[in-house]
């Protein structure tokens, strides 16, 4: 056992199935119906309350929250999903520790938040578990719009349109729909295909036809989809990523995180899932805490997530940066790699530390590695994109793009954070908006 | 530590905490252990006559009524008098008073309305050594179908009169439990009095169903489908007891006669209220009934510090301070103007003051765009719901204007002078001021 753990390189099965079993089921196990209620109890259903405003997607929370107290967790996931469709998988992964639970007065009065998400997670287990699709899609209007992308933004919108009668084609680039839902999230976050059974249960709205393998600017372009389409949403995401820009950057081990976290996502057996001894992760975003977190789960020996700048400015959240540190996840802030040695494969990642503004201290040191996790953003990829606003598609508050009959959302879109939450509001939005646009057509 | 040696109508119990006639003192097994635990007095579940007992229901018998997280409120329940032999609960009422001389024990005794009837159990009971008996004509479930309990409590008549036999055929002090199933609680209380009863005890449970059953469509609790009104107690019924209780202590024709408090007493602040509202001691069952005989610990501690921090060496001390206080609507001062105020540093910015007021009442607090909520003096009656539903005690408070100072909402000096509805000027029935 222990043996299998100093193993050094990258090999499968450092701890035993067992043990990975229990590292990878839910990180928040759901409420049973008391502690829900004991949950709900504890909501003072506030005026205009700041939990509606902190969340993206503007959930009506103590209504919801109320309706759980009352014995109707049902109608609860109604409110919730009228607002937000993916409000499960939300539920699950919305960093609500900087969202709705932040913002709760219990917060303020005791520094202990009603437990929001995993209220928000019991109602609309309760419904989706009843096989309940508790929308109708409205009589068709022979509008035809294109979703292209099927993650959080692309489900969010294709949903509202077709609820609303227009026939969406539903594309997406890989295999499955799901996006970052499917491929991106830490496994401990959405178990037992929550994200696959989350689609199965969309797509019961009917009207939307899903066309998997289709990415934009290879099986699809931009200009066909317009002219087959009364409308056209992008909601690709970022499918590039960025690279560190040192020597020694193709080294064996070293590799993106995100393409870690989606190969755990689809593994079938995480005892056959090869993890180094040695890991390093580099970045300070969610996605980084996700590899650190789920390489160490995985049975790497030491894990280091290494960022630039201080922990105050990392993109994780102060809980998931605890989180991590609980798991045995080492942090080291102010330091920018500057160096990968080693001979074909990598042995070693050197740093330097260096302050908040990225200046460099002098101060450089080593840390063993035979796998590496690149975390450090994410990029736009794709040609023949409406006009950017920086590295992202430039969108007015609706959703709309420099050209006409295209909107976007979701992170490929400028403008508010790169969360799931975020995006499905995005996708809802646009889709509105796409809606109006069309039936004023007439 | 303040003495808390109670002497009610002569009786002496080493604190003002009895237990009431309940399912809670059924038994001699029950009782020693509410002794044991420090309870001052128990009042024995009620004896009936001689012969076959009554038989309860075999279904459920309570009914609850909750707060948050599950908190018991309000119980309700169809028990009916004791359902043991009489002979089984005299011999074991004898065994315990042996036993536990310093407590209080009392009989509570249920029997029809006439003479024979009640001078046969008086004699019975008497041999038991107890220190009084206490007249049950309060039950309005059950026994009331039978002409007994709140049948009985509800015809002041019949009240006064078994008073009269009771002191007639008994050298035991008699206390009267009364029925808050009345319009008016001193009609009985003065027949009580007037029949030579030595105290009153009250109140016995309200009338109720506490809830629906939405599948079945029947009362709770539900007995194959069907359900019968009970009586309910706890916390919930404690401000109905409260007034009950202060009516009697303030009405001339009653003032003076000692009282029994009863009605959701569930900490040592609650019996405190009934206790400076006219009781000479208070009696519990509810509050046993959901946390177990322990709670009188707490109660004694906290009513002891209590008296110590007040200064007082004995209970008589508390009993009636509230009284003089207790007044009607017309002799109010009109001239005492509060407006509340919110305390920033302790508000959490739930908004609830904002919506209750906006909503239902004056719509005499401002939000802010960034949610700070502040109240409009010009717009305050000082009606006090924001402060009742502030989840944070404290936050809001009611503070007085001083004399001389404008009132914003009414643009009139406030006045320093005492001045009531009798006086005032918008009243057609005025007297003429001074």
């Amino acid at each position: 056992m222990r043996d299998r753990q100093l193993a050094p390189g990258i090999v499968a099965g450092r701890i035993d199935a067992a043990a990975l079993q229990g590292n990878f089921t839910d990180l928040h196990p759901p409420l049973d119906d008391h502690e829900a209620l004991v949950a709900a109890d504890r909501c003072y259903f506030c005026h205009d309350a700041p939990c509606i405003t902190a969340c993206p997607t503007s959930i009506d929370i103590p209504l919801f929250i109320r309706q759980i107290a009352t014995g109707t967790p049902e109608a609860a996931a109604k409110t919730i999903l009228s607002q937000n469709i993916l409000g499960g998988m939300c539920a699950r992964v919305c960093p609500t520790e900087t969202l709705c639970e932040e913002a709760c007065v219990r917060e303020a009065a005791e520094g202990q938040p009603v437990l929001i998400g995993r209220l928000q997670r019991y109602a609309t287990d309760r419904l989706m578990d009843k096989g309940v699709h508790p929308f109708r899609r409205a009589a068709p209007t022979g509008r035809r719009v294109a979703v292209v992308g099927a993650g959080p933004a692309g489900l969010a919108c294709a949903h509202r349109l077709a609820m609303k009668g227009h026939d969406v084609t539903l594309y997406d680039g890989r295999a499955k729909p799901g996006g970052l839902n499917e491929f991106g999230i830490a496994a401990y976050k959405s178990t037992d295909s929550f994200a696959a059974r989350e689609v199965d249960w969309l797509m019961q709205i009917g009207g939307i036809t899903l066309a998997t393998g289709q990415r934009l600017g290879r099986e699809i372009v931009l200009d066909q989809l317009r002219q087959d389409h009364d409308a056209v949403f992008l909601g690709i995401g970022l499918g590039g990523v960025n690279a560190l820009g040192l020597a020694g950057e193709d080294r064996e081990g070293m590799r993106d995180a995100v393409d870690f976290i989606s190969e755990l996502r689809q593994a079938d057996d995480l005892s056959r899932l090869p993890v180094g001894r040695d890991v390093v992760v580099i970045g300070g975003g969610m996605t980084a805490v996700d590899a650190a977190v789920q390489a160490k789960l995985l049975g790497a020996l030491n894990v280091t997530l290494v960022y630039r700048r201080g922990r105050d400015r990392m993109n994780a959240s102060r809980y998931e940066q605890d989180l991590a540190a609980s798991k045995g996840v080492r942090i080291v802030t102010n330091a920018t790699p500057i160096a990968v040695h080693g001979n074909g494969a990598v042995r070693e990642v050197e740093f330097e530390y260096s302050d908040d503004d990225l200046r460099p201290t002098g101060e450089r040191f080593r840390l063993a590695a035979d796998q590496v996790f690149k975390a450090i953003g994410q990029t736009l990829e794709g040609a023949d994109l409406p006009a950017l606003d920086g590295r992202k598609i430039a969108v007015s508050d609706r959703g709309r793009t420099s050209l006409p009959g295209v909107w976007a959302g979701g992170d490929c879109a400028a403008g508010g954070d790169d969360l799931t939450v975020t995006a499905v509001a995005e996708g809802r939005d646009a889709a509105e908006d796409i809606h109006a646009t069309l039936m004023a057509e007439g | 530590m303040a003495d808390l040696t109670t002497n009610f109508i002569g009786i002496t119990s080493p604190n003002p905490f009895w237990l009431a006639s309940a399912p809670p003192t059924d038994k001699e097994y029950n009782v020693r252990r509410a002794f044991e635990a420090g309870w001052g007095g128990v009042v024995w579940k009620t004896l009936g006559e001689a012969g076959p007992p009554v038989v309860n229901v075999n279904g459920p018998r309570y009914g609850a009524i909750y707060g948050a997280d599950r908190r018991l409120l309000g119980l309700n329940n169809i028990e009916l008098i004791t359902d043991r032999p009489l002979e089984v609960n005299l011999k074991e009422m004898r065994r315990v008073k042996r036993d536990w001389p310093d407590r209080a024990l009392i009989a509570s005794l249920m029997v029809p309305v006439n003479e024979d009837a009640w001078r046969e159990i008086l004699q019975r009971v008497e041999d038991t050594g107890c220190d009084g008996v206490e007249l049950n004509f309060g039950c309005p479930h059950g026994m009331s179908e039978r002409g007994m309990g709140s049948a009985v409590g509800q015809v002041p008549e019949y009240v006064g009169q078994v008073a009269y036999w009771c002191k007639k055929h008994s050298n035991l002090p008699v206390i009267v439990k009364l029925t808050p199933n009345i319009t008016d609680i001193r009609k009985p209380a003065q027949a009580a009095k007037e029949g030579g009863a030595d105290a009153v005890s009250l109140i016995n449970t309200i009338n109720s169903i506490t809830s629906v059953d939405l599948d079945l469509f029947a009362p709770e609790p539900t007995i194959d489908g069907q359900g019968a009104h009970g009586g309910y107690c706890g916390p919930a019924v404690k401000p109905i007891a409260l007034n009950m209780v202060a009516e009697i202590a303030r009405d001339p024709a009653t003032a003076g006669l000692p009282i029994s408090g009863i009605g959701g007493v569930t900490t040592w602040r609650d019996a405190a209220e009934f206790m400076a509202l006219g009781a000479g001691n208070v009696q519990v069952c509810t509050a046993a009934m959901t946390y177990g005989f322990k709670i009188v610990q707490e109660m004694i501690s906290g009513l002891s510090q209590y008296m110590d921090d007040k200064g007082f060496t004995s209970v008589d001390q508390l009993v009636g301070r509230a009284v003089p206080n207790v007044v009607n609507w017309k002799d109010l001062n009109l001239n005492y103007v509060t407006k509340a105020k919110i305390n920033q540093d302790d508000c959490i910015n739930c908004g609830r003051c904002y919506a209750a007021c906006e909503d239902t009442s004056h719509q005499a607090i401002a939000m802010s765009e960034d949610r700070v909520f502040t109240v409009k003096d010009d717009e305050c009656v000082a009606c006090n719901l924001c402060v009742n539903v502030c989840p944070i005690e404290g936050c809001i408070t009611m503070e007085r204007m001083a004399a001389g100072m404008v009132d914003p909402r009414t643009g009139e000096v406030v006045r320093e002078e005492y001045a009531n509805w009798t006086t005032h000027p918008n009243n057609p029935g005025r007297c003429a001021a001074e």
